[in-house]
């Protein structure tokens, strides 16, 4: 278990090694306050979706799901319709627990809030859970983890990004070019973390 | 027919939805590491985009505001869902390659983007050519990331040898660094300054924040 959640908060990072969340993560990481409050938001998703799409998954598409019934249906075609019906209902979810618990940080959040559903990594969460078909305990620690890792990312790009702003660049590489290397960079610190979880 | 036009070539350089717009970088980068999966990946992404518009575009009087996100996605993951199914069927070498990729694409902002931004106001055939401008732009972008980590990481394109390596009895060391992911975080960065040196209109201003008195960094 440790094991598993050190890799999906470090080797197997969903921005550094599988790109997933990029629009967001160069969007939003300009201000390390606001990249927190994302982070925190994409974590909570995290964490409820991939676990929830698990018993999803595993109780109502796979096949053999519906054998009790004694029919033999495979609705595993289904699940990407399935997934993000799932996901857009939590982030519901979150934005009115939001609303109501933390008003300052759902009005921080703003428009990204919403936009979480059609964040890759969410999505790129619950399809890897369905791919390497983790278990329900397996799925929680997974999508935490990655959750973590997410975060981790986007507040380190948004505290240097808040200093590079005093550097000076060369005109073309300028904002998106800089931050792009500047990822790069990143991604080989967190390639380097692999031997963290044994790999 | 000039504007026609123009909405095929515009998203190519002008406005590309990737080195511009920062839409759909997640692909971009991941399916990148031979020609193979990233042509691959044009192919279903310009597939989607321009059904995805064309339909979205058809119905876009009958849908109402307030649901019309949920509407939308459920099209594109239908359309991602026949993409894949397409893959699995003719080509499930290269499905198992692309792995979850390809579903990703329902998440690929490039698709609800302009099925919000030029689909939901505009009649079927420009909003097919807008899509299929955009799927080019895309693709662009990945074919030459693509062409430079395939050709420096393995010295092959499209599996086929260029260089001979060092492993084959050839001259050419594989530089393993470009099959990594920074490699591509890296080349894309690159490849935005050549543009923006080049069409120097798409640079963006010195961000250096005016401080107010007394503050410290």
């Amino acid at each position: 278990m440790t094991e598993l959640f050190l890799r999906a908060v470090f080797a197997d990072n969903l921005i550094l090694s599988f790109f997933l969340g990029v629009c967001t993560f160069l969007a939003v990481s300009k201000r390390v306050e606001t990249a927190v409050g994302l982070g925190l938001a994409i974590t909570a998703i995290l964490t409820v979706t991939v676990p929830v799409n698990q018993l999803i998954f595993t109780h109502l598409l796979k096949p053999g799901a519906w054998d009790w019934l004694g029919a033999d249906i495979d609705l595993t075609f289904l699940r990407l319709i399935a997934f993000i019906g799932v996901i857009a209902a939590m982030v519901q979810v979150l934005e009115m627990t939001l609303d109501r618990f933390v008003p300052r940080l759902y009005a921080a959040l703003g428009i990204y809030l919403p936009l979480i559903t059609v964040n890759c990594a969410i999505l790129g969460g619950s399809l890897f859970m369905a791919e390497r078909s983790y278990d329900f305990t397996e799925s929680i620690v997974f999508g935490f983890g990655s959750g973590v890792g997410w975060a981790l990312a986007i507040i380190a790009l948004a505290a240097i990004r808040e200093r590079l702003a005093y550097a000076d660049v060369p005109a073309g590489l300028r904002g998106l070019g800089i931050t792009f290397i500047v990822t790069g960079l990143m991604s080989m610190g967190f390639t380097a973390f692999g031997s963290i979880a044994g790999q | 027919m000039t504007s026609s036009l123009s909405h095929i070539t515009g998203p190519i350089l002008r406005d590309n939805p990737v080195t511009v717009q920062i839409l759909g970088i997640c692909s971009a980068l991941a399916v990148t590491t031979s020609m193979t999966t990233a042509a691959t990946m044009c192919v279903a992404l310009t597939g989607v985009l321009v059904a995805a518009s064309g339909v979205i575009s058809l119905i876009r009087r009958h849908i109402p505001g307030q649901i019309r996100l949920i509407l939308q996605i459920t099209i594109i993951a239908a359309l991602v869902i026949v993409a894949d199914l397409l893959l699995q069927a003719y080509a499930f070498a290269i499905s198992e390659r692309l792995s979850i990729f390809v579903s990703l694409i329902v998440t690929n902002c490039i698709v609800l983007g302009r099925a919000e931004a030029f689909a939901m106001s505009h009649p079927p055939f420009p909003s097919m050519l807008d899509a299929l401008g955009n799927g080019l732009g895309y693709s662009a972008v990945l074919l030459i990331v693509a062409f430079a980590r395939e050709l420096f990481g393995q010295g092959t394109l499209f599996g086929a040898t260029v260089f001979q390596t060092v492993t084959d009895g050839g001259w050419y060391e594989p530089w393993s660094f470009m099959l990594l992911a920074p490699s591509a975080f890296v080349l894309l960065g690159l490849l935005v300054w050549a543009i923006r040196a080049w069409q120097t209109a798409q640079a963006e201003p010195d961000p250096t924040p005016v401080r107010a008195e007394g503050e410290t960094p």
